[in-house]
């Protein structure tokens, strides 16, 4: 026990607590001590200059004025914060130099803009942080081999393209739930492959080729895969937002936004770029905000990096301001150590089969519009186009590269309003010719442009209403220029969606038209089916052109779920689910036979179907026994039940005809039929013969 | 199937009911005037009029000389149907949410909702037919908040109920006591119970956009319906293994979409395979009553929207397998 002591007599001042304990008592101005005494002894702030120049004591004043103005420029050097040791034996500086800074920071920034700088010829500086030294030091010297790691096979990532009836795999997401199905059409539903809550904490999204799923979490992404489903890979990236795949999935790109802690600061941006095998960094881009966007623009435009087609993933690009920087892999840095200046370029983007940018840079001043063609790495422009009084411009590469069709707005005289034109391009041809396609009205509006896969045309929606027109177009007409196929009148649509091997097109009415469909087949330029699928936000088509899937996701709060379709528009089964949230079809890996080959089965479909139709019969069949039996148990068992309770009631009627009392149970009641004639007036009428 | 409309209320309708034969059937509506109308024709008969609150379910005696109605004015009237009469009102501290005689109608049960500060209740009466008067037998307190439904069970001898706090219990009608209780038999608020013709089985429908299929000898849930809208309303064929369900988005929310989005139709589905068989649209809003009739020939659906639409199945209504 402490002695007990006079209040009045004590001084706050001397009451010193034990060290250690603050006997629960946190105190004020205690975390303010902890932080200042780190920045002081952390050396979280000192920088290591070495290589400097060895100079004799008369020039130490000079050197330490160079050394002095360099950094200052840099950050705000804190006082007495350089110090250049001195040899005691020959009064020569030692060559290196240490420097403090007010903040980490700006001792980062520092490290980072003069490592490697140039003093003169022999002098280059190696920057390092104080703080690093101690983990230089703890570098063995001597070389110990690495372990060599047992060879862990990777589960084979292609399994569910060998499925023996050729069908596809899609992923569902709603609630908390993720689930994985094969569509089974000839059966008319679909087969679970694999389910789990929480898999994701917001979305999931294939691999381009479809060998993987993402997940997204808070500390990163996740890709699972192969027949189990088991992780392939964690990228470590804290408050992932977005995430996208380089073509041939060999690298992940993770961005996240860090709003500021300061509202007068700028959001930072982190973007990693990960190798998908190896599940390692490659490269990180990260930086304000304002570096990222373009002027107006509010987010991160994503995918920001935008690949090179039809090049095994060996370049990206992206866009800033007066400039389009491309980038080439596997080592990540800019093509040729600079980027292509393109003055006041706002919008580009690559030919889906070539290292090709089409680049579009708006009318400045008395400068007209622009639109190029960039060859990449060599960047020789293969075509260019200057256009005048153009209010918009919108490019659309066809998915094989060969067309590039330019959607120009262009004010009228008065600058009150636009119109809208294209120009074609045909880019595998000589010279790359460009043609010009007027809309037959001029003041249409064009509400939507989708090109044909692997084919030769397009499809536009124009007008404005709730009933525009839509017109296909073909880049080889009977002279083998652009032209006109033919045009539906008074459509109630608003998105196309192309069959992915063309010929088919889904016209749909989608959001406020209530979810019209058209199963339209351009070839024979005739309605195929007309559907409904109420209130319908998003039209998926299977990889293969056989199924299109119309689903209804959670911006509506009701008939959730999705319906699948054939190509022809025939409903083949729908599923419901609460909370539905993204429809996604697993990618297909490219085909492997050759044209001829494919051309070979084309000419003799029937024989090779007729093995498919007899399977597919055979499991319609099953199916509809399977679905038979079903029933008849969910019959029998209600019957039991039935006869059960009518055994009950039969036991109790006694006692309820009891009280019932005066009312006896089964009433007989005789129905009499009675004709009733009644005579309403006579008349008598004598007619003239 | 062409319905035929019978416009006579001018407010949210809320209950129908036919009586034994079919013939006639009565609606009640958030308007205070209970309604008599021809089954076949949709033609009024007459209004019962005296309550001044709306009226929120009502029941009639085998023979169809008695009606009983329960209305949000806190009474319970008894009213001789043929000459729209009032005979005897029963005054309660809250609004008269549920009513039903019992199997000879010797007793009738009575809901009455929470308010100011009395709990929800059933209430057990015994009939008096000499005078058209009731006697309080028993009050049955236990459900948390409003009491949507109560019926009687088999021989009288039990209380089936479901309310807002999604249970299903059971009472004993002689002590008052609960005997089961049925926790989360859904997952929302119940909405309507009703018990099959023959007595063997009820259905309830709630807004968790299910109705379950009960057996009412041992409460076991039998069989679950999932739709795609909150239900309001259920009834169950006499005729044919098909069930009835109505309902639809809130009617707070309708206003933000189409008739369409709303999902105001009737809907038909298989009563054993739980498969979907059709829908009937024809309500501008969501469905708040649905009725059969007893020989499962028609049926009458209430909505949210004032109308009553009488169906009269078509032949090939029957013919379907």
């Amino acid at each position: 026990m402490p002695e007990a002591r006079e209040y009045a007599s004590m001084r706050l001042e001397d009451v010193v607590l034990p060290p250690e304990d603050d006997m629960g008592i946190p105190s004020e101005d205690e975390d303010d001590d902890i932080e200042e005494i780190q920045s002081e002894t952390g050396f979280g702030s000192v920088i290591v200059v070495d290589n400097l120049p060895v100079v004799p004591p008369g020039k130490h004043e000079k050197l330490v004025t160079v050394v002095r103005k360099i950094y200052g420029q840099i950050g705000t050097i804190r006082e007495g914060g350089l110090w250049m040791p001195v040899d005691q034996a020959t009064k020569n500086t030692k060559g290196y130099a240490f420097v403090e800074f007010c903040s980490a920071q700006e001792a980062d920034a520092a490290m980072a803009q003069t490592d490697g700088y140039k003093l003169d010829k022999s002098h280059v500086f190696k920057v390092n942080k104080f703080d690093e030294f101690d983990k230089f030091i703890k570098v063995p010297d001597a070389y110990t081999a690495p372990a060599v790691k047992d060879y862990n096979a990777k589960a084979n990532l292609w399994s569910w393209m060998m499925d023996e009836r050729g069908r596809d795999q899609f992923a569902i997401r709603f609630g908390d739930d993720t689930e994985l199905y094969w569509n089974d059409p000839a059966r008319r539903c679909s087969e679970e492959v694999y389910r789990r809550s929480f898999w994701t904490e917001s979305y999931v999204q294939w691999s381009p080729m479809g060998s993987m799923l993402t997940t997204v979490h808070r500390q990163g992404v996740a890709v699972w895969g192969g027949v189990g489903w088991q992780r392939l890979a964690r990228f470590d990236h804290p408050g992932v937002q977005l995430v996208d795949f380089s073509p041939c999935e060999k690298y992940l790109i993770t961005a996240s936004t860090q709003e500021p802690s300061n509202p007068r600061d700028s959001a930072t941006v982190l973007v990693k770029m990960f190798n998908v095998r190896a599940g390692q960094v490659a490269r990180v881009f990260e930086g304000p905000l304002s570096d990222f966007v373009h002027e107006g623009v509010s987010g991160l435009p994503w995918p920001l990096f935008k690949w090179a087609g039809g090049c095994d993933d060996k370049y990206f690009a992206r866009m800033s301001k007066n400039q389009i920087s491309v980038y080439s892999t596997p080592d990540m840095a800019l093509l040729d150590k600079k980027s292509v200046k393109v003055e006041g370029v706002a919008d580009f983007n690559w030919c889906p089969t070539a290292p090709i940018l089409s680049i579009y840079q708006p009318e400045t001043g008395n400068q007209p519009a622009r639109i190029s063609l960039l060859q990449i790495p060599s960047r020789i422009e293969l075509r260019q186009k200057n256009l005048f009084s153009v209010s918009e411009v919108k490019m659309y590469w066809q998915s094989e590269g060969e067309y590039l069709a330019v959607r120009v707005d262009k004010y009228t005289k008065t600058k009150k309003s636009t119109y809208s034109g294209f120009e074609l391009f045909r880019v595998k041809e000589r010279e790359c010719p460009m043609e010009v396609l007027e809309l037959e009205s001029k003041t249409d509006k064009i509400v939507a442009v989708s090109w044909e896969p692997n084919g030769t045309r397009f499809a536009i929606i124009h007008g404005d209403g709730h009933r525009p027109d839509l017109t296909f177009y073909t880049m080889s007409n009977k002279q083998g220029r652009v032209g006109k196929v033919g045009t539906l009148k008074g459509k109630s649509v608003n998105a196309l969606y192309w069959s992915p091997t063309g010929k088919n097109i889904v016209l749909a009415g989608l959001k406020s038209m209530n979810g019209q469909l058209e199963f339209f087949n351009v070839d024979e330029f005739e309605v195929l089916a007309s559907a409904e699928h109420f209130m319908c936000t998003d039209v998926d088509w299977d990889p293969t052109g056989r199924y299109c899937v119309t689903s209804v996701s959670s911006q509506h709060q009701m008939e959730n779920g999705f319906n699948v379709w054939s190509f022809n528009g025939k409903l083949l089964y729908k599923l419901s689910r609460d909370r539905f949230f993204q429809f996604l079809w697993r990618p297909r890996l490219p085909s492997l036979l050759s044209e001829e080959q494919e051309a070979d089965i084309v000419k003799n479909l029937r024989t090779y179907s007729k093995k498919y139709e007899v399977q597919d019969d055979e499991l319609a069949k099953e199916q509809n026994q399977t679905n038979q039996a079903g029933r008849q148990a969910l019959l029998d068992e209600y019957r039991a039940w039935q006869r059960e309770a009518h055994a009950i009631l039969e036991s109790q009627r006694e006692e309820r005809e009891a009280l019932i009392g005066h009312i006896p149970e089964e009433e007989d009641v005789d129905m009499e039929e009675v004709d009733i004639e009644e005579i309403i007036d006579i008349t008598e009428e004598i007619i003239s013969m | 199937m062409r319905p035929i409309l019978a416009k006579g209320h001018e407010r949210p309708l809320t209950y129908i009911k036919f009586n034994r034969e079919g013939d006639i059937f009565f609606s009640c509506a958030k308007d205070h005037h209970p309604t008599l109308w021809y089954t076949d024709s949709g033609e009024r008969i007459g209004t019962y009029l005296g309550h001044n609150g709306a009226v929120w379910s009502c029941d009639v005696t085998r023979d169809t000389r008695r009606l009983i109605t329960a209305s949000a004015d806190t009474t319970f009237k008894l009213w001789d149907v043929q000459s729209g009469k009032e005979l005897y009102s029963l005054d309660f501290e809250g609004p008269a949410r549920y009513t039903c005689f019992s199997t000879g109608e010797q007793m009738c049960l009575l809901t009455t909702d929470a308010f100011m500060g009395h709990e929800s209740c059933i209430r057990i009466m015994e009939m008096n037919w000499e005078d058209d008067s009731m006697r309080r037998v028993q009050d049955i307190y236990g459900h948390q908040g409003r009491i949507t439904r109560a019926v009687w069970g088999p021989l009288n001898k039990t209380i089936i109920s479901t309310g807002e706090d999604r249970t299903i219990r059971q009472w004993d009608v002689e002590t008052g006591k609960e005997l089961m209780c049925i926790e989360d038999a859904h997952k929302k608020t119940i909405q309507d119970l009703e018990v099959s013709l023959d007595g063997t089985q009820f259905i309830t429908g709630s807004l968790d956009r299910t109705a379950k299929l009960w057996d009412i000898f041992t409460l076991e849930e039998k069989k679950c319906y999932t739709t795609e809208r909150p239900l309001n309303a259920v009834a169950i064929s006499p005729l044919l293994d098909h069930i009835l369900v109505g309902g639809g988005q809130d009617a707070a929310a309708v206003t933000t979409s189409s008739a369409q989005a709303g999902g105001f139709e009737a809907m038909f589905i298989h009563k054993i395979y739980e498969e979907y068989l059709g829908g009937v649209k024809g309500h501008f809003g969501p469905i708040n009553a649905l009725a059969i009739s007893p020989d499962g020939r028609s049926f009458v659906s209430g909505g949210e929207d004032g109308f009553i639409r009488v169906h009269h199945f078509d032949a090939d209504y029957f013919q379907m397998k």
